[in-house]
Parts: C-alpha cells; structure tokens; sequence
C-alpha cells in the first residue's frame, strides 16, 4: 500500500509546489490537501479539501482519510502578509490542532514533516556566525512572526517526545529566493531596491525555491527524523545580493530604521517587516552539516539562488508574467478526478513525461485547464476510493465523503 | 634581535615553497578552510571558481582579502616603523595545527591585538582570527570593517570551530574590555580573566593555550580619565581621555597613537590533560586552570618591565 498524505495550505506557494513534487511519486497513493482558499496552481491528482484549521475538522480529517504522513507547509513567515493575531491563529493554533489531531489515540499518522524557518534563531550581535540545530537563540523573539514560530517549534518538540511512535522532522529554511517565490526580499528586489542599514553589511543566507521542495520530498520517503537547517552553501553580504540581482541598495539610518522605513512601506515602495530589519543587521548564518550528512544536497548555492532570481526577474520585466493565471474551477477538477468519463490508464506510468521538475513552470500552461493533463498514475486508478467520489461536494475532496 | 634571528630561522622553511602549496592544494577540498588560508591565491577567485555566481570576495566568516590586503598595507608601516615591534619564544607557536593565544590587552583603542596578529601572519605565514566582543558588531561601520578585516565575534561556537574543526590560530583576550578600559596608573596590572571561558574552549578543542605577554601597548593610548555618564550616554563600554588627546588633538588624538616600543613574549604553551569534546569541564579545574596562566603572564610581564629601560626605545 502506497503513502497517503495530508499537505497543509495548498492554496499556498509551498503547499501547491510540494502537492506538484509529490504527485510524481508513485508510491503516493493519495494526497490530500488543505488550503483556506482554492490551489493556485494545477494538480493532477491531488484531492483538495478546503477547510480552516480548526480541531475537529483536521481530527475528523485525519480519521476519514486514514493518513499516514502530515506535510505541515502552512506556517506564515512574513508578518507583513497578515495581522499579528492571524498569524497567530495561523501558525500557532493551526499546528496546535493539527499535531492535536495527528496525536489522537487512534492516529493512524506515522510521520510528521514541518517546512519551518531559520526566523526560530534569530538575528543578534551575540549570536555565534554558525547555528547548529541545538544552538540556543542569543535572545527571546521580539517580533510576532520569530515568537509564533518558536511556539510551533515547541509544540512540535513536545509532540515528538510524547509520540515516539511518529517520525517528526523540522525543517528550518534559510530565507528563500526563487523564480517564483514571493518575499519581502524578493518584492524589493523586483522592484529594483534592496533595503540596506547604512554600516552594517551582513551576512545572510539563500536557499533556492526548488531545493525547499526538494528537500520537504527527500525528508517525506526517507522519513528522516529531527531538526535540521536547511541553506544553500555560502553566504552574502546584502551589498552581493544587490549586486547580483541589479537591485540599487536603500540605506536605512541605522537608529530609527523602522520609522525612516516607515513611509516608503506605507507608500508601497517598500517591504520591511520588523524580522528584515534585524537580518540586515547582523544577519544570519546556520549550520547545514546535518541535513548533508543524511543524505540531502541542495543543487544550488545562495549566490546561484539569488543569481536564479536576478534572472527570472530580467525575463518578466521583458515579457512580463509568463506564468497562466490558472482558476480553480471545481466542477471541472471534480470531473477529471471523478468521472468514469475520464479515460485513466490502468498501470501506465506515462503521466511522467512532461512532468519536469517540481518548479517547471512550462507544463501545459497554454493549453486550457484539464485538456493536456497528465495521464492518472497507477496509485490514483487504483484508489477505490478516488473514483465513487464523483458527486462530491466541489469544496470537499473524495475522501472526506465515506 | 629576537625577531630578528626568527625571521632568519624561518627563512628556509618559508622558502621550501612546495611544502606550503601542497598543503594549500589539499585544503582546496575543505568548503571553507580553503577559503580562509590566504597566502597564495586570490581566495576571490577561487571564491568564483566553487561558486560562479558570486561577484565578491567576502568568505563565510565575513572576511575580504581586498580589506586584508588595505589593512596589511596600513599595518606593515606601524608594525616595523613606529612600533617596531620585537618577539621572543614565537617558535612556540606551532606551525600546524589549532592554538589558543591569549594575551594582555592594553590601550585605550587596544593597538596589541592587530600587531600581534599581524606580527604572526608576517612571521610565520599562517592567519589568526581575533576573536572580540560583539559588542563590535552594534557599531555601524566599525562592525563591518572589523568582519572584513578578520574579526570573528568571541562565541564559543565560533572559537570551537576555528581551533578544532580547522585547526587555526585564535587570540583572544581573556580580560576583556576591562583590560583596554584600565586607567594609566593601573596597566599592566591583569585584570580578571572573566570566568575562565578560554581554558573551558581549550580543553574542549583539545588545543594548548599559548599566552603572550605584550608590553607597549598600555602606552601607545594610556588613558587618563573615564567619563562613565558619557559612556552610558554614547552605550559605549568605556569613554576616555587618553593622552593621545593632549598631544595630537581631541579628533587625531582618536585615531592616532604614541609610538611606544612594542615588545611580545611568547611563554610555553599549556597543555591540559583532559578528554576533548566534552560538553562541561569541572569548573574548579578550570578556574585553578585559567588562574595559573594568568599568574604566569603577571610575573611575565612584571620581568619584562623590570628589563624595560625606556618607554619608547625598549
């Protein structure tokens, strides 16, 4: 029997790029995601289920579909995309429900895999240049978004001592940058600035959009357990990273940053969240021996990620967006799911041909929604569940029907 | 004379060049030990050899090679000229492998760590990473020229790796920014060793401590008055009156110092005797430890003032 997984925030960035990663897996029998809003991107055979992060949905959830592994992506890490009580309610409560429910006595979960941030160590003058995973941070949060993510930590720390039985792995990115991915430093980048505090240079880290999905799929089938800092090798200084993606540096006064930064954030010129203001400070450096110990290379280096921005944004401000503005329309995903109208090859394995890689971002984009979709997978034919499901309602998946 | 005959003694060494390069081409491997040995090679260009994308030549630990070469440049001149710079025992520092070098620290803008460190890079071809306070790192400017230059902030973290995982030199300056901070009537008189710290990242690296007594340095920025308002006002550790300032004028006064005779001592290395990698050394031991260096390095220095005749000349 092959894994079924449960992939949170799935109208998000990550959850659609790693929903994309894992639907070319075969020993993926099933997957299903949650999201708050409908996917973003298109998904062969992903079941979406949209639903809040509330206890007795996700317990429900996790009974029904009988999962065995949870993909925790959805933990907001920009505390300018949300207000402070939403990102609370995100990633606090929202994981706290979700391990709540993965913990329940009749649990049939067995691995728990979180997509954190290196945010949980901070930005200070204190800090050694290198974080291993068990290096205590130099001061507790001030901002909402290092707080909120040091409680998750915490929740997740306690539910993998308390749940022996389930392989929990933390995963702390360095800050990402992409083709694709949207931060408040690629914002800035995009729009030619990079903020910078007059006198300090620091050094920070880049870790490529590719690579975090890469690396949330390496720790899905190997089923490693435990924390782990996840970078591409090397560090910038924040005049490089200018540098390389042509970007012309801001220089913020060193005191009073956050007010001089004030107005151009008001004026939309700027993104500066109070977890920026401390990185360009004093920056921020960990420790990737670990994950590369177990087996797990990133393909590109923090200059290469950077570099892999400064590139994707050249070609957008040529020729603009490339990317299809792709609608979720739930009839129709229902249809190519559900409908024994739908031709699925028994045992073929051809759904793999024009799949690329989990970033491709050339993959049908002009054809219409559902017309040159891949060819179902074995795994996805041969859910008994999967086809009944046809009459669903369109905002709950398959699964959650039985 | 000491220096002199040691410059000699090495002469040879330094001139078998091939022994040096293989070792430089055998560490090319190492992601950041490479990097961070700087004689021979433009390290930014062997930066954008493993990494294409990169445009700089800063490594990992924020240090530049353009800036060492700006500081050597700036260095090499204060170093022969006006400190005239004298060491005895540098044959006890190894030529391989990780040492913890400590020393006294004196002078109001403490001149005794660059020439030490300086002095070691020119006498025995091989870098040290001055390890200092973080507090370096707050100051706008000062912060990043320090990075650049080699400075590393003093985290144990940071003093593990460099002496154990690749096995370089570390000087650290066990006083702290209370031995800089000592009014004139005080120097050379050790203050506290904090508590001990050094020996603990030592035993734990399983590297000797090397001490290394200076004298000069107290009189290149003695400091005659401490405004302690002023420095909470300015957040600084300590806001003083130097000397300096009567002579050359309250802003060259700042930045420029007494050329007094410089003279560095390297006493034996302390090997402690004790399994490496522990996560705690028993604190008695340490203490007793670090306690015993610094008497040594009292009596060191008290001697080598005795021997002083002049301020200026040695």
């Amino acid at each position: 029997m092959g894994r079924r997984i449960l992939l949170t925030g799935l109208d998000t960035f990550w959850g659609g790029r790693v929903a994309a990663a894992l639907e070319q897996d075969d020993d993926v029998e099933m997957l299903l995601g949650m999201g708050t809003g409908h996917p973003s991107i298109e998904l062969e055979r992903t079941e979406y289920v949209r639903a809040d992060n509330s206890y007795s949905l996700l317990s429900r959830l996790v009974r029904a579909t009988g999962v065995d592994t949870i993909v925790h992506t959805f933990l907001v890490l920009d505390s300018s995309s949300m207000s402070g009580r939403a990102l609370h309610e995100t990633n606090v409560i929202g994981t706290m429900n979700l391990l709540a429910a993965a913990g329940a006595s009749d649990s049939s979960v067995r691995q728990i895999v979180v997509k954190s941030s290196s945010l949980v160590y901070g930005s200070h003058p204190a800090d050694p240049t290198w974080f291993k995973e068990d290096t205590p941070r130099s001061r507790a949060p001030r901002n909402r978004v290092e707080r909120s993510l040091c409680e998750v930590e915490s929740y997740v720390h306690d539910f993998a001592v308390d749940n022996p039985g389930v392989a929990v792995s933390m995963l702390r990115f360095a800050n990402v940058l992409g083709a694709d991915i949207d931060t408040p430093i690629s914002r800035n980048l995009a729009r030619g600035i990079m903020p910078s505090i007059a006198g300090f240079d620091p050094l920070i880290q880049f870790v490529e959009e590719d690579d975090v999905v890469r690396c949330v799929e390496f720790v899905v089938k190997s089923g490693l357990r435990g924390v782990f800092n996840v970078a591409g090798d090397g560090k910038l200084p924040v005049s490089e990273v200018a540098s390389i993606a042509g970007a012309r540096r801001l220089h913020l006064p060193p005191f009073f940053t956050a007010h001089a930064a004030a107005p151009f954030v008001r004026a939309r010129l700027l993104s500066f969240p109070n977890e920026l203001e401390d990185l360009l400070r004093y920056g921020r450096g960990i420790d990737t021996t670990a994950i590369k110990e177990a087996g797990f290379t990133p393909s590109t280096t923090a200059a290469g990620a950077v570099e892999r921005f400064a590139q994707s944004n050249r070609l957008r401000r040529t020729v603009g967006d490339q990317l299809p503005h792709y609608k979720y329309e739930a009839d129709i995903e229902a249809f190519f799911k559900h409908s024994p109208a739908v031709v699925r090859p028994v045992g073929g394995h051809a759904g793999h041909t024009n799949a690329g890689s989990s970033g491709d971002r050339a993959t049908g984009h002009d054809a219409p929604a559902g017309v040159t979709r891949r060819a179902r997978t074995r795994a996805a034919a041969q859910n008994p569940r999967g086809p009944s499901g046809s009459e669903d309602r369109p905002n709950v998946g398959g699964p959650l029907s039985h | 004379m000491a220096s002199n005959s040691n410059r000699k003694a090495r002469q040879p060494q330094a001139g078998n060049g091939s022994e040096i390069e293989s070792e430089i081409d055998r560490e090319v491997d190492a992601p950041i030990g490479s990097l961070l040995r700087f004689p021979g090679g433009d390290p930014s260009d062997r930066l954008q050899q493993t990494d294409p994308a990169r445009r700089g030549d800063v490594d990992e630990w924020g240090r530049s090679e353009h800036m060492r070469r700006l500081i050597r440049q700036l260095t090499t001149p204060m170093y022969q000229r006006w400190f005239r710079v004298e060491w005895e025992g540098l044959e006890k520092i190894p030529r391989h492998g990780g040492a913890l070098l400590i020393a006294n620290h004196g002078g109001a803008i403490p001149s005794d760590a660059p020439m030490i460190m300086h002095g070691i890079e020119q006498e025995l071809g091989r870098p040290v990473y001055g390890l200092a306070d973080n507090w370096f790192r707050t100051v706008p400017l000062v912060g990043t020229m320090w990075s650049r230059g080699g400075g590393v902030p003093a985290h144990p973290d940071n003093a593990h790796r460099i002496l154990h995982e690749h096995g370089d030199l570390a000087l650290v300056f066990p006083e702290g920014a209370k031995g800089p901070g000592k009014l004139v009537t005080e120097r050379y008189r050790l203050r506290r060793f904090g508590r001990g710290g050094f020996v603990e990242t030592a035993m734990r690296a399983g590297v000797p401590v090397i001490p290394i007594a200076s004298v000069g340095a107290e009189e290149s920025m003695p400091i005659l008055y401490k405004s302690s308002a002023g420095a909470r006002l300015l957040r600084l550790p300590y806001l003083p009156l130097t000397a300096n300032h009567l002579v050359f004028g309250p802003v060259l006064g700042t930045v420029m110092y007494l050329p007094s005779k410089f003279r560095f001592r390297v006493l034996d290395p302390v090997h402690f005797d004790v399994e490496p990698g522990l996560a705690r050394y028993p604190r008695g031991r340490v203490m007793d430890e670090a306690e015993a260096i610094r008497q040594n390095l009292q009596e060191n220095l008290f001697d080598m003032l005795a021997k002083r005749r002049s301020i200026w000349f040695g």
